[in-house]
């Protein structure tokens, strides 16, 4: 897997979240098919990192590269044309739109020729979202929101999902069946996603591969089962039980 | 009460493009009446330029002369949110306003250095109407004009409503309204969006301000003001960010000043008009179609 080119290279990239330095030069590499773990604690530059790589922070310094070629000034509103989708930080869903109209935002730059085919995927993925399809979005409960989020980055066709705290706020079993539909997107329809996550243990489970990130920096990677044994990331992150 | 809807309609045309561009970014275009009075002047220029050629058709005549008011307009509306506020963007809330402010004073000087202050007159191009009803010597009558204001008004309104609510462009709009950052995540120039409101609310200006010519047949460079504060007393009276809510101020109002004028002195009517709206938003802060915002965080 490491021989072929990364689909994502975030390369010794710093970000200013206003006048904080969130980002100290952070690297990573994402390769096609793989679903990548990042974790770390509350502050760490987490979400700014997926911004980032989005364009919004823009790198102070360091490069993005994409597909092989390099992103890091290419205009926000690209992004998802060329394959990037993200489900961001508190979900951002339009409140005051319907599930549905929220769906077809997601397809917003893709060819409507899609549209009905992908519907009925979201809503195969998550029937939930088919039943409250007219319902003001910003009324729903956060579990429902999440799944409109992760559906709505879906809509897009990506090859590069992104994934910001899907677990956030969810009940247990909920949890469980949004990091099953993640591996599930990922394994039938080769989506490759790169995931931001609190919940260390599902997260590395999940993932063929994690990175440790702490105050702005990579302090630690390898394989999902690798860091799961490891004693420092066990006393730092999964503390406190496995939920 | 018909030369209070016809007057309704022009401030409800107003007020959308108001309504429209708060939504969007959250700013009153304060320069949004002078854009209003620039169609008109252009609907009179062109209106004088076909002049010598004679209306063969009043119909045909309005239609050129609303083709070219909705152009120029529409550039003006384009060029000063260019200009004056895309610039601004993302500085502090009050800049724009003061900018359009400050637009606002300047397109008023600038038609006033190149049309002078006079009134500038057109000849009637649509004549004649019905009379509904006549009784000693008193006569009602509705004119083709009114007819024609008045369906252009409600189509327009309808066109409208359907473009935001239905189409991808309307959807976009909403999504630049509530999430600018996470829209353009999903593709959508926000730029360009902002633009095309910008451009949408000058084009209904266009025909407010074509329609004002028509009906009074004569214009200055002063008519933007107190339009434009009456068009965005009508979007606040309507709730601030609704269409229907917009159109509904507009007519409110409209029928208030023919009313007012009609028993009261006419001097006051002004003073009603403001008064109404007092008066609504002590007891309605969002106006009467605004929402209160409930949401799940």
């Amino acid at each position: 897997m490491t021989a072929a080119r990364p689909l994502l290279s975030v390369q010794d990239v710093k970000a200013n979240y206003g006048p904080v330095e969130a980002l100290r030069g952070v690297s990573l590499d994402v390769f096609p098919g793989e679903i990548v773990a990042l974790i770390g604690a509350n502050g760490a530059g987490k979400s700014t990192l997926l911004m980032t790589i989005c364009g919004d922070p823009r790198a102070s310094a360091g490069r993005v590269v994409y597909d092989g070629a390099e992103i890091t000034n290419t205009p926000l509103h690209e992004m998802v044309r060329l394959g990037i989708a993200q489900s961001p930080e508190g979900r951002r869903i339009f409140p005051r739109m319907s599930v549905l109209e929220n769906l077809q935002m997601g397809a917003f730059a893709g060819d409507p020729a899609n549209f009905g085919g992908d519907l009925d995927r979201v809503f195969r993925l998550f029937p939930r979202l088919a039943e409250r399809r007219d319902q003001r979005a910003g009324t729903m409960s956060g579990g429902e929101q999440q799944m409109l989020a992760i559906g709505r980055a879906l809509m897009s066709r990506p090859r590069l999902l992104l994934l910001d705290e899907p677990s956030l706020g969810l009940a247990p079993l909920l949890v469980a069946q949004i990091f099953a539909t993640i591996k599930e997107i990922n394994r039938s329809e080769g989506v490759t996603v790169l995931l931001v996550e609190q919940n260390a243990y599902h997260a590395l489970r999940l993932a063929h591969r994690g990175y440790v990130l702490v105050n702005g920096s990579i302090r630690m990677s390898g394989a999902g089962s690798d860091l799961l044994a490891n004693p420092d990331v066990q006393k730092a992150y999964l503390a406190g039980g496995h939920h | 009460m018909i030369n209070g809807l016809t007057l309704g309609a022009i401030y409800g045309l107003i007020a959308i493009g108001y309504t429209m561009v708060y939504g969007i970014i959250g700013m009153i275009n304060f320069a949004h009446g002078e854009v209003y009075m620039i169609g008109a002047f252009i609907s009179v220029i062109t209106f004088t330029i076909l002049g010598p050629f004679g209306f063969a058709s009043p119909v045909l005549a309005i239609v050129v002369v609303l083709m070219v008011a909705l152009v120029f307009t529409s550039v003006y509306g384009w060029t000063v949110e260019r200009i004056a506020y895309r610039p601004l963007r993302g500085s502090f809330r009050l800049a724009p306003l003061i900018s359009a402010i400050g637009v606002s004073i300047f397109l008023q000087n600038y038609v006033h250095m190149l049309q002078g202050a006079k009134m500038k007159p057109v000849q009637p191009v649509v004549r004649g109407g019905f009379v509904l009803a006549e009784e000693g010597g008193f006569v009602v009558q509705i004119t083709y004009l009114q007819i024609g204001i008045i369906a252009a008004t409600l189509v327009l309104m309808a066109g409208f409503t359907l473009l935001i609510h239905r189409t991808s462009l309307g959807r976009s709009q909403r999504a630049c309204e509530q999430d600018r950052k996470m829209a353009a995540l999903l593709g959508v120039n926000v730029d360009r969006t902002i633009s095309l409101t910008f451009v949408m609310g000058a084009a209904l200006a266009a025909v407010a301000g074509l329609i004002f010519t028509l009906y009074y047949g004569a214009v200055d460079f002063f008519i933007g003001f107190l339009a434009g504060l009456k068009a965005f007393t009508a979007a606040v009276l309507g709730g601030i960010g609704s269409l229907p809510g917009a159109m509904l101020g507009g007519v409110l109002i409209g029928l208030i000043e023919a009313f007012w004028s009609a028993h009261f002195p006419i001097a006051y009517k002004d003073v009603a008009v403001f008064g109404i709206l007092v008066i609504v938003l002590i007891f309605r802060p969002t106006g009467l179609l605004g929402r209160p915002d409930i949401e799940k965080v």
